[in-house]
């Protein structure tokens, strides 16, 4: 029997030098929140990243055991902060679908409900994705596609004041349609804004996308092939960065996405850049993609005008019969699950969320190791998280 | 009249022999010129009691000169940057805001002077002092005019280069006495960045020591007379010093893309993380003092200094005319100040487009490809030198036709990526493979 020989092996296990830990986070200015990342240091070598979380956790789940669905929806904003709209969607696709498990309970969203939903689904899709590429620009070093960003986004959020009075936490989609119909003119601001924003895409993509120092520092770090996303079930853009044409807008459509003509942009091998599917680049170049497609959708609303009828189902209460769903929507930065248990009273008995950021955290540990401080932050920018959403 | 000054006015009597002729040489300039005119009294005193005072009065000027300096800059980069950006900056300090800069100062020397306690208190305490004194003594041996400078040292770009590498001690020092992990990751950053590039400015300095054969700023300056003249132009391996030199000075003074010692997303504030108030406002002066200096010295060694485009000689001498036409033919101090100060445009031009480097990135460039360029140029003004000893029409006219194809070769090679924008190039690259 062999003896051990633990003096050899710490002397094996320790061909660099002294490691020093780091915390990183949760005051850090590109942690984007309040994460907290404990690194292990060889120099600038990272040998380990533990995420921690919970620093913005607010009981998400429990509060809604004790709230009607209704009460519900405002505490959804306040997931994804970013996507606000997105998340009431999701929660009241959830709510609306256990509601339809009973004949005559849900007669469905009006016409002129489910496009104001794509249109306002959309347009903060534009928003978030503007946020991702403002704040990706500004973790790896250029400072002004974030102002540029902002600029753009503020268009928006004065789009949605316009419609719903708030600039952030919207409350906007309610269980059965929308909560109020759009003021008088809205439409040609929209289109105005499509307008405007359509080529700013480009400018954006000469600004950051195409930068050679931005394809030094993104191309070919941290690659998460397809295999390796599936296993941590990362969805969203994540997922499409890494070459696997899956969006459920398309794959299992809801609301009435099929109505529209759009693509699925991926991430694909571009040798001349040195890009690699599955890399930080091919991450953000999903969402710069998945921009014009939006505006695509959104121009189809425009040229179609929205139909003429009710915004708002007549419900005489939101009451869903007893049993479970699992909904899931696609959200801006990936597959937004809730899965609702009811007992048939107006207070939900268990309301739990699936967070698409809180998987693509997941994966930042093996994504990080053996690559450079530097790196981290070109990681946690690309795989876009809001730590709203991860921690609720 | 005391002996020091007698042989001030007397260049031919001039030498370096000792310390009491190292300070005459460095009164040979305007400060001196104007005691004489103006405060007969000094020299009345016992000769070094004089020369002290002449030296006191250049030093005085300058260090109340050149802290001016970095106030408009700071102002200059929040305009520039702000006008980048689509924002109109500070409005509201001053009309327009130009005295946002003072307003920022004053908060920053009423607000706590924090020292970390586990902190090595001496060396968190000296080290903005080391590293405020190093960049503002570049100043002394920088020629802003003919008679402008308040030391013509025989080794003037010597000492530039001597003085300015103590700054990587103070930046160590300081990420050493934070007693914070950023500090200390941002410290050894700059340590290993600001040492590595030394050597290509080192080696960008040499290929122009080499080709005016002095070491001496001033008599630098003396030979760029005119356009042509400019060392710049003078060979085409000058042409490509320049930009070494001045990509690696934008490195040694820690901006983007090379800010990795400060870089704010990565290591918060690199190694002044921990500094506040006054103390903070030094590491932040000098910084800015620093970006004036490089961009000084670029000018003056290969864009020609004081000296205009056009020779002095058919410039009309004296008057207030003839001080206009220098200035318009960037001659003079003005000429030099707007020379400085349109490098350090471009600078700040470059610090709010390009995203920053990676450290390995940084290295790269620095030992893959600028150390061997250098090491070329060398060769290459060695060569030209056998070629053409002195400098004449004709070498010249063959400098500039190379320097030209050279342009058309790069630019024909190295893309369409380069003459149509990069960006777009790339874009299509992108689009042609979906």
């Amino acid at each position: 029997m062999a003896a051990p020989q633990p003096e050899s092996k710490i002397i094996e296990l320790k061909p660099f030098t002294d490691e020093m830990i780091v915390s990183m986070g949760p005051q850090h200015p590109s942690t984007h929140g309040v994460l907290r990342l404990e690194l292990k240091l060889d120099g600038e070598v990272v040998r380990d990243a533990i995420p921690h979380i919970g620093y913005l956790h607010r009981c998400f789940e429990k509060h809604s055991e004790n709230l009607n669905y209704q009460q519900i929806i405002p505490f959804t904003d306040r997931m994804d902060y970013i996507a606000a709209m997105n998340m009431n969607w999701g929660f009241c696709l959830a709510v609306e679908q256990l509601m339809a498990k009973e004949e005559g309970k849900f007669p469905g969203v009006p016409e002129r409900g489910e496009y104001l939903r794509i249109l306002i689904g959309e347009l903060n899709r534009i928003g978030s994705h503007l946020l991702s590429f403002g704040t990706y620009g500004m973790d790896i070093g250029a400072f002004t596609p974030f102002l540029y960003a902002f600029r753009d986004r503020e268009k928006i959020l004065l789009l949605f004041e316009k419609i719903c009075g708030a600039r952030l936490t919207y409350n906007y989609i309610r269980v059965g349609g929308v909560s109020r119909d759009t003021p008088p003119g809205f439409m040609d601001e929209v289109k105005e804004f499509i307008d405007y924003f359509e080529p700013q895409i480009d400018v954006y993509n000469s600004l950051l996308t195409a930068n050679r120092i931005f394809i030094e520092r993104t191309a070919n770090v941290a690659v998460m092939d397809a295999e390796m996303a599936i296993n941590y079930g990362i969805t969203g853009p994540n997922l499409r960065g890494a070459g696997l044409q899956w969006d459920l807008r398309k794959d299992e459509t809801y609301s009435i996405y099929d109505r529209f003509d759009f693509d699925v942009p991926v991430g694909r091998d571009i040798p001349e850049l040195g890009v690699v599917s599955g890399d930080c680049w091919n991450r953000y170049k999903v969402r710069m993609d998945e921009m014009k497609e939006s505006v695509r959708i959104i121009r189809q609303i425009l040229e179609s005008g929205l139909p003429d009828g009710p915004v708002q189902a007549e419900l005489k209460a939101v009451r869903p019969p007893k049993g479970e769903i699992f909904s899931r929507s696609e959200a801006p930065r990936g597959e937004l699950g809730f899965y609702i248990v009811s007992d048939g009273t107006p207070k939900p008995v268990r309301v739990k969320a699936k967070s698409p950021c809180f998987t693509a955290l997941s994966a930042l540990q093996e994504l990080s190791r053996g690559l450079m401080v530097a790196d981290i932050i070109a990681i946690i920018g690309s795989i876009d998280i809001v730590m709203g959403e991860v921690d609720r | 009249m005391p002996v020091g000054l007698q042989s001030a006015l007397n260049p031919d009597a001039m030498g370096f022999e000792n310390l009491h002729q190292f300070f005459v040489q460095a009164s040979e300039n305007w400060a001196q010129r104007f005691a004489q005119e103006h405060a007969p009294f000094l020299a009345h005193l016992p000769a070094p009691l004089g020369e002290l005072a002449i030296m006191l009065a250049c030093c005085v000027i300058f260090v109340a000169v050149v802290p001016l300096l970095p106030l408009g800059l700071v102002l200059a980069e929040r305009k520039v940057s702000a006008h980048i950006q689509d924002r109109v900056g500070p409005m509201r300090v001053g009309p327009h805001g130009i005295l946002q800069t003072l307003a920022d100062g004053v908060k920053l020397i009423f607000k706590e002077d924090h020292i970390p306690r586990e902190g090595d208190k001496f060396l968190f305490v000296v080290s903005p002092y080391i590293i405020f004194a190093c960049s503002f003594a570049v100043f002394a041996a920088i020629p802003f005019g003919q008679s402008i400078l308040v030391s013509n040292l025989n080794i003037g770009i010597f000492y530039i280069m001597a003085i300015s590498s103590v700054v990587v001690m103070g930046v160590i020092m300081a990420g050493w006495a934070s007693n914070s992990k950023w500090s200390l990751l941002g410290a050894m950053r700059s340590a290993a960045q600001l040492v590595s590039y030394e050597i290509p400015i080192g080696l960008g300095i040499l290929t122009v020591v080499m080709l005016v054969q002095t070491l001496n700023m001033q008599d630098i300056v003396k030979g760029q007379d005119g356009i042509a003249n400019w060392i710049v132009f003078r060979t085409p391996f000058t042409f490509i010093a320049f930009f070494v030199f001045f990509i690696s000075a934008i490195a040694e003074v820690n901006r983007t893309p090379f800010d990795l010692p400060e870089a704010e997303s990565e290591l918060v504030a690199g190694f002044h993380t921990e500094y506040s108030g006054m103390r903070f406002a030094l590491f932040f002066i000098a910084e800015y003092a620093n970006m004036f200096a490089v961009s000084a010295i670029a000018a003056t060694l290969f864009l020609g200094g004081w000296h205009g485009i056009v020779p002095a000689e058919m410039l009309p001498q004296g008057g207030i005319l003839g001080f206009v036409l220098r200035a318009i033919t960037l001659g003079g101090l003005i000429g030099v100040v707007i020379k400085t100060l349109l490098l350090v445009f471009v600078m700040m031009w470059l610090r709010w487009t390009l995203p920053r480097l990676r450290v390995d990135q940084l290295m790269n460039l620095c030992w893959k490809y600028f150390i061997p360029i250098s090491f070329f140029n060398i060769l290459g003004v060695g060569i030209w030198g056998l070629i053409f000893p002195t400098d004449t029409l004709l070498s010249i006219v063959i400098s500039v036709i190379v320097i030209i194809l050279g342009l058309i070769f790069t630019f024909g090679v190295l893309g369409k990526s380069l003459s149509k924008g990069p960006s777009n190039s790339a874009e299509r690259r992108i689009s042609a493979t979906t």
